[in-house]
């Protein structure tokens, strides 16, 4: 026995045969691969950048830009520094983001249930919407809601004004700005209690279900609350709201709120194209929750409401909000559309204006994509704990 | 031809000229494993001679496919020492290619390859591996799908068969790469019973022309008229070894006896 | 509520009875259709006439159209220019040729039972390449040379399309083995750039190769322009297409890689003859559809600077020569892509069904 066991043909300790240590030689390889490439990228850009007189480094972010951005929600002006142009871009792009991230959502949720509806011709409709939208480039429809609608729109001295406050023209939508006056703060504060009193009341309403089954009309009261309490602080605060109304002077309007040509076709454009993903995903979320599920619900009593409130709604929304979630990232990153028809977002600011100006391109596009690559590790984190609570609760 | 293919006519031939002792083909001294912190093989020790036929039996999760995986190494052991066929089953990779070489196995689920037909299922290993020429693996795996009883249908794909047939094919696909040992891991558990019938005839058959064969089975009558020895694990640990006249009628070990109680049962 | 419902029953209804139950089976219902029709009505009317009964289809120059309707001269008189860009004009038999090679290998890639059809697909990714190699730049066989700077329009969008998913299907290929690797090194690298490309948009991988290739590269060494748009693409798309065989490769069963590794084949033979060939099956669907995403995306490089369709008509729409054909020239191109994605996306729909009923079988 013990002789066989030394015969046995063991190839003796040939490391290039161990996979462990093949395993171990690859990945050194590979680091090494990466190191070396990081390297000489590294090299050829230091030395690319003096032979043409760049200075590396982030310093360029405190000198003066001196240019103009048409739109900034951070107080910005040519005298103002690179860095500050960073955050202008960045602020705008999450403002066109955000817009568009509420509208897509409404309009695909609502395409979707449309595309579901018993009715033939909405159902039809919002298929037609889905087919067309999506098959379409955005970069198309961008250019198509900016040089085919917005441009064409009658000039400042013809404004199409909707009810003597709101203008549109060619250089954009005119909005009456809301100026809080005093005794406004009355008002919020009527706003706020409200708002608490309608946790109160739910959380109430709730216990008094749990404790004793009776039910309590609780959107109603909420309603009334919500409507009743700030009016009633809005009236007792004497009108504290003033309305700054946009106004022609010379060639344009002054005044108010300005929605820029380049922010509504963009915000148009995004939201339409997204919504009809959106609302495929909608569909399909509901349609997953199989019919058994409806049956069992009606068949322990549930009327349809609460089946749709209790069994379907809360299924569905497991399998929707992922891909919706990855929907807004995907909104978020084609903002970057902004550049071709001048919304000034990061990517038109910060990658397009100040990288011609500095010539940093190391520096501006590394800062560029850390800032969508944070995003999208934020949505994914988010993401991940939302998993995370519906998997508990699977259990 | 499977008596070619497991290489041992001399031994095995009739009328038994050589009654000797046949060479130990696998030696398992020691054997433990882990996963993470639990202990799935305990001190395993076994010894299969040339043409022995092993049955091993156990309640489920007791470790058998586990074991039995470790002989052609899709499980890794930690500690102790297996040797197949004289060789080593250590981390070098030529020793455990050639021990797969030499070694067929078939699954429960068959793990038939759905995107090949039957014949070309049978001539992947022994061209790719063996660099045997199409053609002449061809040859072969026709002579195999014959003695499984299903020649006609080498050019069906898997999904097109039924799950005797789709199990008699993974048997010929294994044989196909001339083994000297197979390892059977539950071969008929996921067949419907009028099928199980065609598979166990096949494997008889195998049994019949000198294989080796280790075969994870709850079937007693293949294993009354077929095995040498029938193991029979519990926990982690072989517990009983016995040949199968005697496992079956008087088991001695107290686990032994519940199991045999339990699956009698039935 | 389901898609079910909005079908006739098979048996045969009036269209009364049918309109009853589909179009005016609630209060609401009755209200909702009545003002979807009636916007239906009032919009598609001055549509047609828009787009047939006033538009003007014959002439050659900005005179002949009236202004009422739709000016399809433009696109006529353009469309040399939307299809080859700068190509010259006796030289774009070279590019026709391309395009009916293109359409031999793929059209029957629609039609089942087609003879020889994977012969004909097999040719469309590894003989193609090839033949648009030599064919399209010229060079070779006494074919006069057209530099990069000179294609365009419908031909540059479908070069950039086409080589992207080509091109970024071994990378991908190679990162989603990468990825399921259980060398974590190598596991961390691949996530890492897949996860890098997947969170940046598009324009900045362009901008990216546009201002900073030529940065990175030794002095002397540089790309034309094409060339660097096509690196920037291919990596982007590499790391999306990476993600979709990732989801094939997950779905192949243990027990496959068990057995290929019991019959004794190493890891490349398990992946390549085992493994791949199912979860490249199983993936055809997505790879159609980022195909598609990808096929939309190729306008972003009018950005940097190229040519596309859409690039092609957005030069020519402000010229000046042309008054107020902006429309024209959208509807041209969303035509063009509508027919495109619209037709490539019911072709991966119908493999998806056909792929899951053949999985239940
Ligand atoms: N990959 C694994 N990781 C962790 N535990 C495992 C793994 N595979 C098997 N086990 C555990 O090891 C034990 C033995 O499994 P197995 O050998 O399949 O049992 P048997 O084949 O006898 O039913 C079981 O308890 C099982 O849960
Ligand atoms: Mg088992």
């Amino acid at each position: 026995m013990k002789k066989q066991a030394i015969n046995a043909r063991t190839y003796g300790v040939k490391p290039w045969y161990d996979p462990r240590v093949r395993s171990l030689v690859y990945q050194t390889l590979a680091i090494a691969l990466v190191f070396w490439g990081g390297w000489v990228l590294v090299e050829n850009t230091l030395s690319n950048m003096a032979s043409r007189g760049i200075s590396t480094g982030f310093g360029f972010l405190d000198e003066t830009a001196g240019f103009g951005i048409i739109m900034h929600l951070v107080p910005y002006d040519a005298t103002m520094s690179y860095g500050r142009t960073f955050w202008v871009g960045l602020a705008n792009t999450l403002l066109v983001s955000c817009m568009g991230v509420i509208a897509a959502t409404v309009l695909g949720f609502i395409i979707g249930v449309a595309r579901l509806s018993s009715n033939w011709l909405i159902a039809k409709l919002a298929l037609v919407y889905i087919e067309v939208i999506r098959n379409i480039p955005l970069l198309l429809q961008i250019f198509f809601w900016y040089f085919a609608v917005l441009s064409n729109l009658p000039s400042p001295r013809q404004s199409a004004d909707l009810g003597s406050a709101l203008f549109i023209n060619n250089r954009g939508l005119y909005l009456p700005q809301p100026v809080p006056q005093e005794g406004f703060g009355l008002f919020i504060a009527g706003v706020v209690l409200a708002v608490f009193a309608v946790v109160w009341v739910a959380k109430w309403a709730r216990k008094r279900q749990l404790a004793t089954g009776e039910r309590f009309p609780m959107v109603k009261v909420a309603l009334a609350i919500l409507v009743t309490v700030p009016f009633v602080a809005y009236v007792i605060a004497g009108d504290p709201l003033g309305w700054d109304v946009p106004a022609l002077k010379g060639f344009n309007f002054k005044g108010g709120i300005t929605v820029i040509p380049e922010l509504a076709a963009l915000w148009i454009a995004l939201s339409l194209y997204t919504a009809s993903f959106i609302a495929e995903i909608v569909r399909s979320g509901i349609l997953s929750v199989s019919k058994g599920q409806t049956e069992a619900a009606n068949a322990l009593g549930l009327p349809n409401r609460l089946t749709l409130r209790l069994v379907v709604i809360p299924q569905s929304l497991r399998v929707i909000i992922p891909p919706l979630t990855s929907q807004y990232l995907n909104l978020v990153k084609n903002s970057s559309l902004a550049t071709a028809i001048g919304y000034p977002d990061l990517v038109a600011v910060f990658m397009g204006t100040t990288l011609n100006q500095t010539g940093q391109a190391v520096e501006v596009v590394a800062m560029t994509m850390a800032v969508y690559l944070t995003i999208s590790l934020l949505i994914s984190l988010l993401m991940n704990l939302y998993n995370r609570a519906v998997a508990i609760k699977e259990r | 031809m499977l008596n070619e293919a497991s290489g041992i006519d001399a031994q095995s031939s009739p009328g038994g000229q050589q009654p000797a002792v046949k060479p130990d083909i696998i030696r398992i001294e020691g054997v433990h494993k882990w996963y993470g912190g639990f202990h799935v093989l305990k001190n395993l020790n076994l010894t299969v001679r040339q043409g022995e036929k092993i049955v091993i039996c156990g309640p489920s999760g007791s470790g058998k496919s586990t074991f039995i995986r470790c002989i052609n190494r899709l499980e890794e052991h930690q500690h102790g020492s297996i040797i197949v066929d004289d060789i080593e089953l250590t981390d070098d990779v030529r020793q455990i290619d050639s021990v797969r070489r030499d070694v067929g196995m078939v699954f429960q689920h068959f793990n038939l390859f759905p995107h090949l037909t039957v014949l070309e299922n049978c001539c992947l290993a022994p061209v790719w591996v063996k660099k045997i020429p199409r053609k002449e693996a061809e040859s072969t795996a026709m002579e195999y799908l014959e003695r499984v009883r299903i020649p006609d249908q080498a050019n069906k794909y898997p999904g097109q068969l039924s799950g005797g047939q789709q199990q008699r094919v993974a048997i010929a696909r294994a044989l196909c790469m001339k083994p000297k040992i197979m390892l059977f891991d539950e071969p008929t558990s996921a067949l419907d019973p009028e099928m199980i019938a065609e598979v166990l005839d096949v494997m008889i058959e195998l049994a019949g022309s000198g294989m080796t064969m280790l075969c994870v089975t709850h079937e007693m009558g293949f294993a009354k008229t077929v095995a040498d020895r029938v193991i029979f694990m519990d926990a982690g640990e072989i517990v009983e070894q016995a040949p199968p006249q005697e496992f079956f009628s008087n088991p001695k070990e107290p686990r032994a006896q519940k199991f045999l109680q339990q699956i009698l049962q039935h | 509520m389901t898609d079910l419902s909005v079908m006739p029953p098979k048996k045969a209804i009036g269209p009364i009875q049918w309109m009853k139950r589909n179009l005016f089976s609630t209060w609401y219902n009755v209200v909702l259709t009545l003002v979807v029709a009636y916007l239906i009505v009032t919009s598609v009317g001055p549509l047609i006439s828009w787009f047939f009964v006033d538009a003007n289809f014959m002439g050659s120059d900005p005179k002949d159209c009236s202004g009422a309707g739709a000016c399809w001269v433009f696109i006529s008189q353009r469309l040399d220019f939307f299809i080859y860009g700068f190509y010259p004009g006796e030289q774009q038999w070279r590019v026709d040729l391309m395009f009916l090679l293109l359409a031999v290998a793929f059209v029957p890639q629609f039609i089942e039972r087609f003879p020889g059809r994977k012969w004909l697909g097999l040719f469309g990714v590894v003989g193609l390449p090839v033949a648009g190699y030599i064919l399209i730049p010229g060079g070779p066989f006494g074919l006069s040379e057209v530099e990069s700077t000179k294609w365009g329009g419908l031909m540059l969008t479908l070069i950039l399309a086409y080589i992207g998913i080509i091109a970024s299907l071994p990378i991908g290929i190679l990162l989603a083995l990468g990825r399921r690797s259980e060398m974590p090194i190598i596991r961390g690298l691949c996530v890492v750039f897949i996860e890098v490309w997947r969170a940046v948009p598009l324009i900045t991988v362009l901008f990216m190769a546009s201002v900073m290739l030529p940065l990175f590269l030794p002095e002397g060494l540089n790309f034309e322009k094409l060339a660097r748009a096509l690196i920037g693409i291919t990596l982007w798309q590499s790391a999306y297409m990476a993600e979709v065989i990732r989801g094939g490769l997950q779905a192949i069963p243990r027990g496959q890689y068990e057995a290929a590794s019991a019959l004794g084949l190493g890891y490349w033979r398990k992946m390549g003859l085992v493994v791949l060939p199912q979860a490249l099956k199983l993936v055809i669907p997505g790879i159609v559809n980022t195909f598609i995403s990808l096929f939309k995306d190729t306008t972003l490089v009018l950005i940097i600077g190229l040519l596309d369709i859409l690039g092609t008509v957005q030069s020519t729409v402000t010229d000046p020569s042309w008054q107020n054909v902006a429309v024209e020239g959208y509807v041209f191109v969303a035509f063009c892509f509508w027919v495109f994605c619209f037709g490539i996306s019911r072709y991966s729909q119908s493999l998806e069904r056909k792929l899951d009923t053949g999985h239940k079988s």
